[in-house]
């Protein structure tokens, strides 16, 4: 073993052909996804593990509603609005949905502008995202307080499975406190955009380590997985 | 000899990441206390894991003593029993042996096998740390609280564990669950770290197939941590949710205490199949490092290569892979679709075949070796044995049919202590008489090593051994006095007796291990660099023990895999992992 590896150096990447390449290229020196800082690296392998949280939630949910004896509120009636004397179903949702699909846009557009160092509108994008991101919870917040006032508990509502109340405020608020994160780090990250940090390399107050950057896109793949994370509970939850 | 410029030597690619500069401390509290050093973190992870296992030993003492002598200690209720039984599963299995595993030796090991100065991100590792101090703080208050923890069984199966009646319903279950929350956000912090720095930040010439199989099994196990843990966090929140804002989750309509109560629909085998999708991962979370630690200290120590390297590490992967989709053996006697049965009792089964593999090639590398019966392979020894009596009782409850009778009784308690209690702590203390050399300079004393190694095997038999026969005449599990039985008869309690007896000195066995950490530490014999001659990285530093930084000024080159023992024609019985080939000028290597 010993020899064959003295002998015989390790192929360059992506020489193998086949599975065995495949395992070769994995197994290579030093990094096994080359090109990939550790920051990146780090938070793929977090939303990773973050899609598992979000995964037990919604099948516990889906477990909840299709194994209930009593009937589950109609989500189009529940989450109908009176807008302008019309009743229309899932408008807020709608809206919601919007809003945060929108942030995606200018949140990679940020990430965009920030690779070209342009400080001024890399900042201003991620202020942007960050805004739709609290207009998003601002929106959330109004619909808990809506339905509360309509008797939603998270232990019984007036319309059927007690569950219901219980999956919404828990799926919500754990997807809700994620974008709150979010807005929270695009802020910061925004403000050290906006002072020149990464152009200077100052080092983080923390962590005492040079900043760059790459930080930008980051911050945009946690805000891109949160969307997607988004689009699943529109799905499971609002549309069902 | 030729001149080899720096970036290209022997077929070892150039240098890919650029040094990156570490956090240097600036006073002691940074140096010792909030340190970023993953040296440090790792000892402070072993110090609190083993602090609060004394804990579960002392609360293990008291089951014990109330099962071998029931009605004779007073002090002891069923409702303090019940609590016992809960905390001694809880911590033993996550915040001693997950922490001390992946915490204790993932944050020493990781870094210095695979030649880094330090994880990828040290400021996140240090908080990792202080999240984890703060769950078993928050976990060692329950003790405090009014009504004491919670009693509901290590599996917190609701609906019990959150009805009155269960001792612990008022403060200790919510405690309880905060502090699994706050455990799991802890480890992710860490978790995170030991994975990127295995995966991207390797040092030159260390690819995946050249690393020591201990990185391998605390990797495989740090990734299952990552995806299973989650599972065990969203059944925390639920069950909290349930607890504190009366949802119902995992609460069926039922009466307690006379009353109807005021949940309704939930389904307490949701809780199940979440807990267990966490709870299998589990056993080879704990699993898989000890199977890495053991095979490096058996190549070390029996002075030969790991027999079947390439195969040892596809079934650390197979067993990690497989480890998924088994959870539901725990759950035969819940009530369950015969097909689901059957799927799952087959998949339980397949796993032996990765498993088997590892016990051979562990058995093929002893074969012929030059074995040293040091402190450490003794410990080695014992894990094999162990670990294949704890893996065939295991086939036993893999099977339904099997399973529904032993279902619930000591059987099961001795299988799973075999297989996930003493084989790891073997590999524990294995792992520690082999390292402790490199943390802190000194030996640990020989002969204190030797009687703690006696005495907890045999010990550790006595206690178990037993335990499988009252199991198979069905004495129960989890009860606090069994009393008159027509179906067990009366020379069991003397085997209780006995069993309990031999618990009470394999746990003051333990005062001798601790005493001789603290004793060596200060009186020990110099260590040297590399006392048992072993070829991985860690025991190449420049310094012993290895400082900041752990390479000094030029990071070591790989040129070999980590298991050339007794090589033909070789100078020495071994080769470290940086020792360039003959014709090749070292460049940054330290011998």
């Amino acid at each position: 073993m010993a020899e064959t590896a003295l002998t015989h150096p390790e192929a360059a990447p992506g020489t193998i052909p086949g599975l065995r390449g495949i395992a070769a290229d994995w197994a290579s020196d030093q990094r096994a996804f080359k090109n990939v800082s550790w920051g990146k690296a780090m938070m793929w392998i977090f939303l990773l593990s973050d899609t598992f949280i979000f995964s037990c939630f919604l099948l516990s949910y889906m477990t909840a509603r299709s194994s209930t004896t009593v009937p589950w509120p109609n989500p189009s009636e529940v989450f109908a609005l009176n807008l302008g004397g019309k009743h229309i179903p899932l408008i807020l949702i709608a809206i919601m949905t919007f809003v945060l699909i929108s942030s995606s846009g200018t949140m990679a557009m940020a990430v965009n502008f920030g690779y070209r160092r342009d400080r001024v509108r890399t900042a201003a994008l991620m202020l942007a995202t960050a805004a739709f991101g609290a207009t998003f919870v601002g929106m959330q917040a109004f619909e808990w307080t809506k339905l509360i006032m309509e008797g939603v508990r998270p232990w019984g509502n007036p319309w059927g499975a007690p569950q219901f109340g219980a999956c919404f405020f828990m799926i919500t608020g754990f997807h809700g406190t994620h974008v709150t994160i979010g807005v929270i780090f695009l802020i910061a990250i925004a403000r050290k955009v906006l002072r020149g940090d990464f152009d200077r390399e100052r080092r983080g107050f923390f962590t005492s380590r040079k900043g760059y950057y790459e930080i930008v896109e980051i911050t945009g793949l946690y805000w891109h997985f949160v969307d997607l994370v988004w689009v699943f509970i529109f799905a499971f939850f609002y549309l069902w | 000899m030729v001149d080899i410029p720096l970036d290209q030597v022997a077929g070892i690619p150039p240098a890919e990441v650029g040094e990156v500069e570490l956090y240097h401390p600036r006073s002691w509290w940074t140096r010792y206390v909030f340190s970023q050093d993953a040296k440090v973190i790792a000892v402070q992870y072993s110090i609190t894991a083993m602090s609060i296992g004394m804990v579960a030993l002392v609360l293990s003492w008291m089951m014990r003593l109330q099962l071998g002598f029931p009605g004779t200690f007073s002090f002891i209720d069923a409702n303090q029993y019940l609590q016992f039984i809960t905390m001694h599963g809880m911590i033993m299995v996550i915040y001693l042996l997950t922490a001390l595993f992946l915490g204790g030796f993932g944050n020493y090991l990781i870094p210095l096998m695979v030649g880094a100065r330090d994880m990828v991100f040290p400021y996140v590792n240090m908080l990792s740390y202080w999240v984890y101090l703060l769950a078993v703080l928050v976990l060692a208050a329950t003790f405090l609280v009014p009504g004491g923890p919670t009693g509901a069984g290590w599996t917190l199966y609701p609906p019990q564990a959150i009805l009155s009646g269960t001792p612990g319903q008022d403060w200790g279950i919510v405690l309880m669950l905060a502090s699994l929350i706050l455990f799991i956000i802890g480890f992710t912090m860490g978790g995170l770290n030991y994975v990127v720095t295995v995966l991207q930040a390797r040092t030159r010439g260390m690819t995946l197939m050249r690393m020591p199989l201990t990185v391998w099994g605390i990797f495989t196990a740090t990734v299952m941590a990552l995806l299973a843990f989650p599972a065990l966090f969203v059944a925390s929140v639920m069950l909290l949710l349930d607890r504190l804002l009366g949802t119902s989750f995992f609460m069926p309509t039922l009466v307690e205490m006379g009353q109807l109560a005021k949940y309704g629909g939930g389904s307490p085998i949701l809780f199940q199949h979440l807990f267990w999708f966490f709870g299998h991962p589990e056993v080879y979370i704990v699993a898989l490092p000890a199977f890495g630690i053991i095979s490096d200290l058996i190549s070390t120590h029996a002075r030969k290569n790991i027999f079947g390297y390439r195969m040892m590490v596809w079934a650390i992967v197979a067993i990690g892979a497989l480890s998924f989709v088994v959870w539901a053996h725990h759950m035969y006697v819940s009530g369950m679709h015969p097909y689901f049965g059957f799927f799952f009792a087959t998949t339980t089964l397949i796993i032996a075949i990765p498993t088997a593999i590892k016990v051979y090639n562990w058995v093929l590398t002893l074969w012929r070796g030059d074995i040293h019966l040091t402190v450490p392979m003794l410990f080695a020894l014992a894990f094999i044995v162990t670990f294949v009596n704890g893996g065939l009782t295991g086939l036993f409850l893999g099977n339904v049919v099997v399973d529904v009778p032993l279902s619930d009784t000591m059987f099961v308690v001795a299988h799973f202590h075999m297989v996930m209690g003493i084989a790891p702590i073997m590999a524990v203390f294995g792992g520690i008489y082999h390292w402790y050399p490199k943390v802190t300079g000194r030996m640990l004393n020989d002969v204190l090593g030797k009687f703690h190694f006696w005495v907890t095997f045999i010990g550790a038999y006595a206690v178990f051994f037993p335990m499988h026969y009252l199991g198979l005449l069905g004495m129960p599990r989890r009860y606090h006095d069994i009393g008159e039985t027509s179906f067990v008869p009366a020379s069991a309690h003397d085997l209780n007796a006995f069993m309990s007896v031999a618990a009470l000195i394999v746990g003051f066995a333990q005062l001798v291990f601790l005493f001789n950490l603290v004793w060596s530490l200060l009186k020990g014999k110099e260590a040297g660099g590399n006392p048992w001659g072993a070829t991985s990285l860690e025991w190449q530093t420049p310094e012993t023990p290895p400082g900041h930084g752990n390479w000094g000024k030029n990071l070591p080159i790989v040129y070999r895999w980590a298991y050339d023992y007794s090589v033909p024609g070789a100078a020495r019985d071994f080769v470290p992992q940086n020792e360039p080939p003959s014709g090749v000028v070292a460049q940054g290597a330290h011998s």
